[in-house]
């Protein structure tokens, strides 16, 4: 049985919400809907998905309920809800930015703002997806903070009340933030994957264990799934090659 | 008995309402049901030094690149299936537009403040991250209670005018939405002094509840200053279930220098524009 890189990226991203039980998931960008849907088809079925707009859906495509945008950010502070960010960067804490890089009066690049970043990881657990783990993303400093992270949370007592990013899932393998001071840890690697190959597309000193696992095999039923129900156009390789 | 009054008017006149230095709200959310024609009517004046309070699209990007736009207040600007608007990020790039960037529920519960008449209201948000940094004005209020928590005290987003557009109206302002998400159009008419709402179509009070439930009534006359008939008032943008967002358009707004573009399609009046789009998507189409 041969496992394509991106599937393992699903099935990582899945299980972010193994044992989430009723809540709302939240993926964004396309690996994580696909971990997502999956994770609600096998081992997690009582999770709740959306069509993408304002609707709450079944696998099959099924309306069950409403979910406007208003409702969505009310839910988000109610904390039923474990969302899946992306992250143009990251730092060793779990800082994010999505909002520009560079200086942030006038910044070398404007990317989509700062969204509901703040809301997200100060209310519900979040994880975050970077489909090219490298130096770009894994930085020392980020430019502008919009996901708060633990170093931040630990400044502001508080507001560690509901905060709690639980993974990354990258093309290479899955980080977390089981540490003394919540830095960052190499929790998994993707089969094929080199510890060496993670520190050096990272631009901080990583925690990395004397054993680092690998990221499980799927069985042949979350394959079938994959490649025959959630994405038999083979979408998801051309997010991550392979 | 007297009647109930009558609201309707043209886009020009909506926009001749409004004057420089204002803070105008935008309804939709993104590249979704935007209100474009009332949009291009403002481009046709020579209103200028705004400050926009949007969840912005491509509303934002057209008035920041025919430099009206002082001062923008939101948590993104994007096209949705394009993910960043270029002439929002060319106005940033370049340094030309003062922001307040906070987060999507801080923007919420300060549409909320203004519609409910409080200077603030707590959110547990932007605490931590750098909103506060690049906000410097923003406070933080503690809990009186036992709990004693901090949140960020968002301050109301009361504004000067509001535009919206909807599918269905009645000449009174009644506004109804048809689609799957009303986002947050009604709180924008509650957090304004005026609020013009354009429409696909205008249609008799009864009608508007024929086919369509009453909670579809998203915008309540009491609310409204003037309604705007505009059969494709939203586009480019989405306004189901009346019509999709028009990709290609949008492609083309996405690729093309805002010159050649406004010169193309925003020199004449709302007309001119819907004849320029069907001239440019006959030649597609050859």
């Amino acid at each position: 049985m041969n496992v394509l890189r991106s599937e393992y990226c699903v099935l990582a991203c899945a299980e972010a919400w193994r044992g989430s039980g009723e809540i709302l998931a939240s993926p964004m960008g396309l690996i994580p809907s696909l971990g997502a849907r999956l994770a609600r088809l096998t081992f997690a079925p009582d999770l709740l998905l959306t069509d993408g707009e304002a609707t709450l859906v079944r696998p099959d495509g099924t309306p069950e309920g409403w979910l406007p945008y208003r409702q969505h950010l009310a839910l988000v502070a109610g904390g039923r809800r474990h969302v899946m960010m992306g992250a143009s960067q990251l730092d060793r804490y779990g800082n994010q930015n999505i909002s520009c890089i560079g200086d942030w009066a006038r910044p070398r690049r404007q990317l989509l703002g700062v969204r509901g970043a703040t809301l997200n990881t100060l209310n519900n657990p979040t994880s975050y997806w970077v489909p090219k783990h490298s130096r770009r993303v894994f930085v020392e400093r980020v430019d502008m903070v919009c996901g708060v992270g633990y170093d931040r949370v630990a400044r502001h007592p508080g507001t560690e009340r509901f905060h709690r990013i639980h993974r990354v899932v990258t093309d290479l393998g899955v980080l977390d933030f089981e540490t003394p001071d919540h830095s960052m840890r190499l929790a998994a690697l993707h089969p094929g994957v080199r510890v060496d190959e993670v520190r050096e597309a990272t631009d901080f000193e990583l925690v990395v264990p004397d054993e680092v696992p690998r990221t499980r095999e799927p069985d042949a039923e979350e394959l079938r799934l994959i490649r025959e129900v959630l994405d038999p156009g083979g979408a998801r390789t051309r997010e991550v090659a392979g | 008995m007297p009647k109930t009054t009558d609201k309707t008017m043209t886009a020009d006149e909506v926009v001749a309402r409004l004057t420089s230095g204002m803070t105008l709200g935008i309804g939709g959310w993104g590249s979704r049901r935007k209100p474009m024609s009332l949009v291009r009517a403002l481009l046709r004046t020579g209103i200028d030094d705004l400050t926009l309070v949007s969840y912005g699209g491509p509303d934002v990007g057209m008035l920041v690149a025919a430099g009206r736009v002082r001062r923008l207040v939101t948590a993104f600007v994007t096209l949705d299936s394009v993910p960043l608007e270029p002439h929002y990020r060319a106005a940033r790039e370049r340094g030309a537009l003062e922001l307040t960037e906070v987060d999507e529920g801080m923007f919420m519960w300060g549409l909320h403040a203004a519609a409910n008449r409080l200077p603030f209201l707590p959110v547990r948000a932007g605490l931590g991250s750098d909103v506060m940094r690049v906000n410097p004005g923003l406070r933080t209020v503690t809990s009186p209670y036992d709990d004693a928590e901090t949140f960020v005290a968002m301050p109301a987003l009361r504004l000067d005018a509001a535009l919206v557009h909807v599918n269905r109206a009645d000449r009174l302002g009644n506004g109804q939405y048809l689609g799957p998400d009303p986002y947050f159009d009604d709180l924008f008419c509650a957090a304004a002094d005026t609020a013009y709402v354009s429409c696909e179509r205008l249609v008799d009070t009864a009608e508007l509840t024929k086919a369509a439930a009453p909670q579809s009534l998203l915008v309540k006359r009491l609310d409204v200053t003037g309604v705007v008939e505009a059969p494709g008032g939203a586009h480019f943008t989405s306004c189901a279930p009346d019509y999709g967002r028009d990709e290609e358009f949008q492609r083309l707004y996405a690729s093309t220098p805002w010159e050649d573009f406004s010169t193309r399609f925003l020199a004449g009046d709302e007309q001119a524009y819907r004849s320029a789009v069907r001239d440019w998507q006959e030649e597609q189409a050859r």
